[in-house]
C-alpha cells in the first residue's frame, strides 16, 4: 500500500458526511424517508379512515365500526370478491398448464428458441392497455375477429363480454395470455435445473415419457409451480385495467373486481372512509391467502 | 433414434409455431387494423387493402398523445434513475457497512414488498391532495422514487463483490458516493441493466396511479390517456382510432424488445427467481 495516501487521509479532517457513525444512516436515509411517507404513515392513516366518514372535501365523522359493518352487508363487495375467485379459479390452473406445457416443448433440442421465446413474451412487456384494447375488438360479438372465426367453421357466436355467465371467464383466458409467457420463462429455467443423468437413468429402467416427466420432472420443478401459483395468486387480486376498459365492471357486474370497485368507491362516490376500509380488508384478505400457500407449501416439501 | 426423429420434430414444431402465431397474431392484427378504414375492421383478412394513415391523425387532432408520449419518457426516466441512485445507496449500506438496526431496517423492507398495494392506495392520494401535488409530475415519481426490490437487487450484488475493492478505492481517497457509482457500479453491470428494464417498464405501463393523481389532460401519460380516449366518448365508438391509439402505445416497448429481447428475459425471469 502507499503510505503517502494512508497518511494523507489520516490529515483530512473528517467531513460530516464521512463520519463513520452517520454515513450508514445517510445512505438508507432516502428509504427511511419514503417508507415513512409512503408505507407507514398511509397503513396507519388507512386504519384511522375505516372509522370515518369522509367525502375528501367537507369535515371528517367518526363513525366507529359502520364501515366494517357496512363492508360485511355489501353485496356488491363480496360479488366483486367472487369474481375476482372466479377468475383466479380459471387464471391459475390454465396458466400453469399452458405454460409448462410450452416450456416443456421448448426444452426438447429445437432450433429457434430465441424466436419462440420472444413471441411467447411479447404480450408480457406490452402495457396492459395495449392487450385489452386489442381483446375488447376480438372479442366483440359482432364483429370480433374470433366470433368470425367461429362462424366460418359453422360455431355459433359466444358472448364473450356480453354474457354476465362468460364475461370473466373471457378476461381470465385474455389475462392468461398476457401473462404465460414470463412462466414459460421461469418453467425453462426450473426444467434446465433437472439433471440430465435422471432421465438417462430413468429410460434405463424402461421408464416412457409420461412416467420420467410425472415421476422426475414434475417433483424437481416443484418450487417454479409454487412460485408460479403465488405470483399469479398476487397479479390476479391486482386485476383492475382489463374490466375498467372492456366492461366496466359488467355486464350485471359479473366482471367488476375487488380493485374495480376500491376505486369506483373513492374516486366515483368519493366515500374514501369506506373505500380504506374496503382497501385494508382487502389488503389482509390478500396477505392471509398468500401466508397460507406459503405454509402449504413449506408443508409439502 | 434417428428413425423418430422426423415425425416427432415435425409435430414439435408445429405445436410450437401454433402458439407462436396465437402471439404474434393479434399483435400483427392490430398493426393492419389501425391502417385500415373503419369499414374494413372485423373482417378476416390480416392487412388492409388500402392502408393508411386516418386513424392516427384523427386521434392525434382529438388527444395530445405526443404530448403524454413525452410525458410517459420524463416519467419513466426519472422514477428509473431515482429508484437506481436511492436503491444502490440503501443496498450498499446494508451489503457492506455495519451499523445499528441494519437488520431491522433489512426486515422492514422485505416486509413492505409484500405489502398489497390497496392498502396504501387511497391514503397516498390524499397525502398527495394534501401536498397539493395532484396534477404535478412529482405525483407520478414520488411513490415510485424507491423500490424495495432495487434495494434487495443492489444489496444482493454488493454483497458479491470483494471488500478489497472498497478498502482499495477508499485508500485512493475515494468517498462512498463515488465508491458505489465509479468503483462498483462498473462490476455489477447485469443487475444494473435488469432494475433499469424492470423499473422503466414498470412505471411506463402504471396506469392506476395516473388514473388518480392526474386529471389535466396536458399531464397525462400515454397509458392513461389511451385508457381514457378508448372508454371515453372521444373516439365517437370509432374502432379503428382507438386500436390505432393501442398501436401508438404499443410500439416504443415493442421495438425496444425487438433490440434487447435477451436482456429483457433475462431481467423479468429475476424478478421470480429472487426467492
Amino acid at each position: 500500500m502507499n503510505t503517502d495516501t494512508i497518511i494523507k487521509q489520516g490529515d483530512r479532517k473528517p467531513s460530516l458526511f464521512l463520519r463513520k457513525e452517520i454515513l450508514p444512516y445517510l445512505l438508507v436515509s432516502p428509504y427511511l424517508i419514503f417508507v415513512i411517507v409512503f408505507v407507514l404513515f398511509p397503513v396507519l392513516f388507512c386504519l384511522f379512515l375505516t372509522f370515518h366518514k369522509w367525502n375528501i372535501i367537507g369535515p371528517m365523522h367518526f363513525i366507529g365500526a359502520d364501515n366494517y359493518a357496512r363492508l360485511f352487508h355489501d353485496r356488491l363487495f363480496w360479488k366483486a370478491i367472487g369474481n375476482t375467485l372466479k377468475f383466479l379459479l380459471l387464471h391459475i390452473p390454465l396458466q400453469l398448464i399452458v405454460s409448462l406445457f410450452l416450456a416443456y416443448l421448448l426444452n426438447q433440442k429445437i432450433r429457434g428458441i430465441p424466436f419462440f421465446r420472444g413471441a411467447f413474451f411479447l404480450p408480457v412487456i406490452v402495457s396492459g392497455v395495449v392487450i385489452t384494447i386489442l381483446w375488447w375488438q376480438l372479442l366483440g360479438y359482432d364483429t370480433g375477429l374470433i366470433n368470425r372465426l367461429l362462424t366460418s367453421v359453422g360455431i355459433p357466436k359466444i358472448g364473450w363480454l356480453v354474457n354476465p355467465d362468460v364475461a370473466i371467464y373471457s378476461i381470465a383466458l385474455m389475462a392468461t395470455w398476457k401473462n404465460v409467457g414470463l412462466y414459460v420463462i421461469l418453467f425453462l429455467v426450473g426444467l434446465q435445473t433437472v439433471p440430465t443423468q435422471y432421465y438417462e437413468a430413468a429410460k434405463l429402467e424402461g421408464a416412457n415419457r409420461w412416467q420420467q416427466f410425472y415421476h422426475i420432472t414434475l417433483p424437481m420443478i416443484n418450487p417454479t409451480i409454487f412460485m408460479v401459483v403465488i405470483l399469479s395468486t398476487i397479479g390476479g387480486f391486482s386485476l383492475f385495467i382489463e374490466p375498467y376498459i372492456m366492461t366496466g365492471g359488467g355486464p350485471m357486474n359479473q366482471t367488476i373486481s375487488a380493485v374495480l370497485y376500491i376505486y369506483k368507491q373513492a374516486f366515483q362516490f368519493y366515500n374514501m372512509g369506506y373505500s380504506a376500509t374496503l382497501g385494508f380488508f382487502y389488503a389482509i384478505m390478500i396477505m392471509t391467502v398468500v401466508v397460507l400457500q406459503k405454509k402449504l407449501i413449506e408443508k409439502e416439501e | 433414434m434417428k428413425e423418430s426423429f422426423s415425425l416427432q420434430k415435425l409435430l414439435l414444431y408445429a405445436v410450437l409455431l401454433i402458439a407462436a402465431l396465437t402471439f404474434i397474431y393479434p399483435f400483427i392484427w392490430m398493426i393492419g387494423a389501425s391502417l385500415a378504414p373503419e369499414s374494413e375492421i372485423g373482417k378476416m383478412n390480416l392487412w388492409p387493402s388500402q392502408p393508411g394513415l386516418g386513424n392516427f391523425r384523427s386521434m392525434i387532432e382529438k388527444i395530445p398523445i405526443g404530448h403524454s408520449l413525452i410525458n410517459s419518457l420524463i416519467v419513466a426516466t426519472l422514477i428509473t434513475a431515482l429508484v437506481m441512485l436511492t436503491g444502490s445507496m440503501v443496498g450498499y449500506a446494508l451489503a457492506k457497512m455495519r451499523f445499528r438496526g441494519r437488520q431491522i431496517i433489512f426486515y422492514i423492507i422485505v416486509f413492505t414488498m409484500s405489502l398489497p398495494f390497496q392498502i396504501t392506495l387511497i391514503p397516498n392520494y390524499i397525502t398527495m391532495v394534501n401536498l397539493h401535488l395532484v396534477d404535478t409530475f412529482l405525483a407520478l415519481i414520488l411513490p415510485f422514487a424507491v423500490s424495495a426490490f432495487a434495494i434487495l437487487m443492489f444489496r444482493q450484488a454488493f454483497q458479491g463483490l470483494p471488500q478489497a475493492l472498497i478498502d482499495a478505492a477508499r485508500l485512493d481517497g475515494c468517498n462512498e458516493l463515488q465508491i458505489i457509482f465509479r468503483i462498483l457500479w462498473p462490476n455489477i453491470k447485469p443487475t444494473l441493466v435488469t432494475v433499469a428494464i424492470l423499473t422503466f417498464i414498470g412505471s411506463w405501463n402504471e396506469v392506476l396511479w395516473p388514473l388518480i393523481v392526474i386529471r389535466d389532460e396536458q399531464l397525462m401519460t400515454m397509458p392513461q390517456l389511451v385508457t381514457l380516449f378508448a372508454v371515453g366518448g372521444r373516439a365517437d365508438a370509432q374502432l379503428g382510432v382507438k386500436i390505432a391509439a393501442a398501436v401508438l402505445l404499443a410500439l416504443p416497448v415493442m421495438i425496444a424488445f425487438l433490440f434487447f429481447q435477451r436482456h429483457f428475459i433475462q431481467s423479468m425471469a429475476s424478478t421470480g427467481l429472487k426467492d
